[in-house]
């Protein structure tokens, strides 16, 4: 269990953390997910102790641990860029922790082994960094930060250097290697997708603010804002309303539309709108439209509901909006 | 588990089925004007120059030679000179890589000048050095420390112009030094000084021991800085140089020669050893395919 409580954290007169209150529960695997610069190294290395806080206090295991240095905080930190000790070999980099320690060699060898078999790395013991690969290099990193078993795992956009394909594998692997091993783990990401893909918990960042946390359904179905909303999935604009693109229905005819609409409360109305481009995604159809007022927005319906509607480029369609978080704007626009 | 392991191999795989690189020297070899012009150039510059030096102090035979070199005096000059490029090599191993680190890592007001002040032993006459350290440690030094034809006046000089080499060599490296791998070691449970022992020190152990190579053959072939709170006195304070100067005031080329190519030699494989060990530790942290 982690427990941050009113962080704070500048640099000159610019909030990096802005009182920042969060419980990680104990064996969970949460994820920080916010766009760039939102604040989310500042507080995973404020919790591993490589940042001082401004103000707040930061508690590991019912231990207060904000003026504790990171050497005993029983962390163990993965890095975007591996942090590999690169003059070490790999096994002199998974064992440096246990070695620090001055654990008996051997208790260090088999140790090692054990792991560098957990994370596929088993054969690799005497090379060096330069001689793996990204995601090998990142999976040495993260069996370096098991190794002296510690209290908390903190990963800081771990993937973000790798390219996609071993992204989404190495995310998966994360995935199940945390079901084996249970430690807390805090993953920092800027991909929703990866946030949803692994999180068993999303706290979502914004301006060194927590705007929402809650476990990945939640977030997505009962955003608590448009900021939210339009950072997890993607949204639509409707009538100043923001929606999924695939709770837009569309319809032919205005009457149809309207009547249908009658029954959905809060909604934005029926608004109509010009086709402008039908684009085939697989079994999903986005269809590109343009409100009278102008406004732009994407509906994404069936491949049989756009047989049915038949449309064409430069037709008149009426959008209404099925379900939504019923949010009214509460911000200036979003760009998204 | 055996399912785990399978998904994390997929991207060794796509690693090893990348085609060889080619490898750079191939690129590079056709260019026989450039080598033509290296080799014209060293050849004059040093080659030659050397070769006559040579010739000169074999002047009267391989046993002209060795006598001219193991001759006491000669002897105990290599020997002073030697020892004490030593103690500066040494000394600027560690306090250059100090200030490097002071340099590089911590702030100040003045740090500007003061890393201007580094290059200074470069651009001033040696002999001006000289000069200076003895108005300061001669017999009428006014902070009373006497260093005139002493040993330590000679380290002192030593080092003064030799200041540059390590911490200039070590600079850039400590720049470039990747402060997360600090924060990785700490985070592992490592002392700020563990952590300096184990894991930048070896990143920084090429420059340290280049820049140390460059000092000592400095210092080996110094002359300016030393010859006036030297004291050229021979067996104690005279340096290979001073004695290679009074030998040809005293009209013995030959031996002055021969002095002066155990002095190359020495140095030459300084160089050589330091070099092949900046090398080995260097090569550690490359790929090796
Ligand atoms: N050492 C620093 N000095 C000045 N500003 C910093 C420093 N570290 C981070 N910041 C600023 O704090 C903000 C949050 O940074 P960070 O936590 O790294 O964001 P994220 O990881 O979400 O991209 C950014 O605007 C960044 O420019
Ligand atoms: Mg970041």
């Amino acid at each position: 269990m982690i427990s941050v409580t009113g962080a704070r954290k500048s640099y000159g007169n610019f909030a990096a953390l802005d009182d920042v209150t969060l419980d990680i529960p104990a064996g969970t695997l949460t994820a920080l997910l916010g766009p760039s610069g939102s604040g989310k190294s500042t507080l995973l290395r404020s919790i591993a102790g490589l940042e001082r806080l401004d103000a707040g206090s930061i508690v590991i295991g019912g231990q207060d641990v904000t003026q504790v240095a990171p050497q005993k905080r029983g962390i163990g930190f993965v890095f975007q860029h591996y942090a590999a000790f690169k003059h070490m070999t790999v096994r002199d980099n998974v064992g440096f922790g246990l070695s620090i320690r001055k654990r008996p060699k051997a208790e260090i060898a088999r140790k090692v082994d054990d792991l560098l078999e957990i994370v596929g790395l088993d054969g690799f013991q005497h090379r060096y960094p330069a001689q793996l690969s990204g995601g090998q290099r990142q999976r040495m990193a993260l069996a370096r930060a098991l190794a002296v078993d510690p209290e908390v795992l903190l990963l800081d956009e771990p993937f973000g250097a790798l390219d996609a394909k071993v992204r989404a594998d190495l995310r998966q692997w994360l995935r199940r290697l945390h079901d084996e091993v249970h430690v807390t783990t805090v993953l920092v990401t800027h991909d929703q997708e990866e946030a949803l893909d692994v999180a068993d918990r999303i706290a979502v960042l914004n301006k060194g603010r927590i705007e929402q946390v809650g476990d990945p359904v939640a977030l997505y179905d009962r955003p608590a804002n448009d900021f939210v909303m339009s950072f997890l999935g993607s949204v639509a604009r409707l009538g100043g309303q923001l929606v999924r693109p695939h709770d837009i229905a569309l319809h032919r005819s205005r009457e149809r539309a309207q009547s249908l609409d009658a029954r959905v409360g809060g909604s934005p109305g029926v608004i109509e709108a010009v086709v402008e481009r039908v684009v085939r995604l697989g079994f999903e159809v986005r269809v590109d439209l343009r409100a009278d007022s102008g406004e732009r927005f994407a509906a994404q319906v069936t491949r049989a509901e756009a047989d049915a509607l038949d449309l064409r480029v430069g037709e008149t369609v009426y959008a209404r909006a099925t379900q939504g978080p019923d949010v009214t704007e509460t911000e200036p626009a979003l760009a998204i | 588990m055996t399912a785990t392991t399978a998904t994390a191999r997929r991207d060794d795989t796509m690693v090893s089925s990348l085609p060889p690189r080619p490898t750079p020297q191939r690129q590079f070899s056709a260019r026989p004007l450039g080598v033509g012009l290296v080799g014209l150039w060293l050849s004059v510059i040093v080659l030659l120059p050397l070769a006559a030096l040579t010739v000169t102090s074999f002047g009267d035979g391989v046993s002209g030679f060795w006598d001219a070199v193991t001759a006491p005096v000669a002897l105990a000059s290599l020997a002073v000179t030697v020892g004490l490029a030593a103690v500066v090599a040494l000394l600027n191993a560690a306090m250059g890589t100090l200030i490097a680190w002071v340099l590089v890592r911590d702030d100040f007001p003045g740090k500007r000048v003061v890393n201007a002040l580094i290059d200074l032993p470069f651009a001033l006459p040696t002999i001006v050095a000289s000069i200076v350290l003895l108005s300061l440690y001669g017999p009428n030094s006014p902070v009373h420390v006497h260093l005139n034809a002493t040993r330590p006046g000679l380290v002192v000089a030593l080092a003064f112009v030799t200041l540059p080499f390590v911490v200039r060599s070590v600079q850039p490296v400590l720049i470039e030094v990747d402060r997360e791998v600090e924060e990785a070691s700490a985070s592992l449970g490592a002392s700020n000084w563990t952590t300096f022992r184990r894991v930048v020190l070896p990143t920084l152990a090429p420059a340290i021991i280049s820049g140390t190579g460059l000092a000592f053959a400095r210092a080996i072939g110094e002359y300016g800085s030393v010859v006036l709170i030297g004291g050229n006195i021979p067996r104690r304070t005279q340096v290979a140089s001073q004695y290679i100067q009074q030998q040809i005031e005293i009209d013995r080329p030959v031996n002055a020669a021969a002095v002066s190519v155990a002095l190359l030699v020495i140095a030459f494989l300084t160089l050589f050893v330091l070099r092949v060990a900046a090398g080995r530790s260097r090569r550690r942290e490359e790929e090796s395919s």
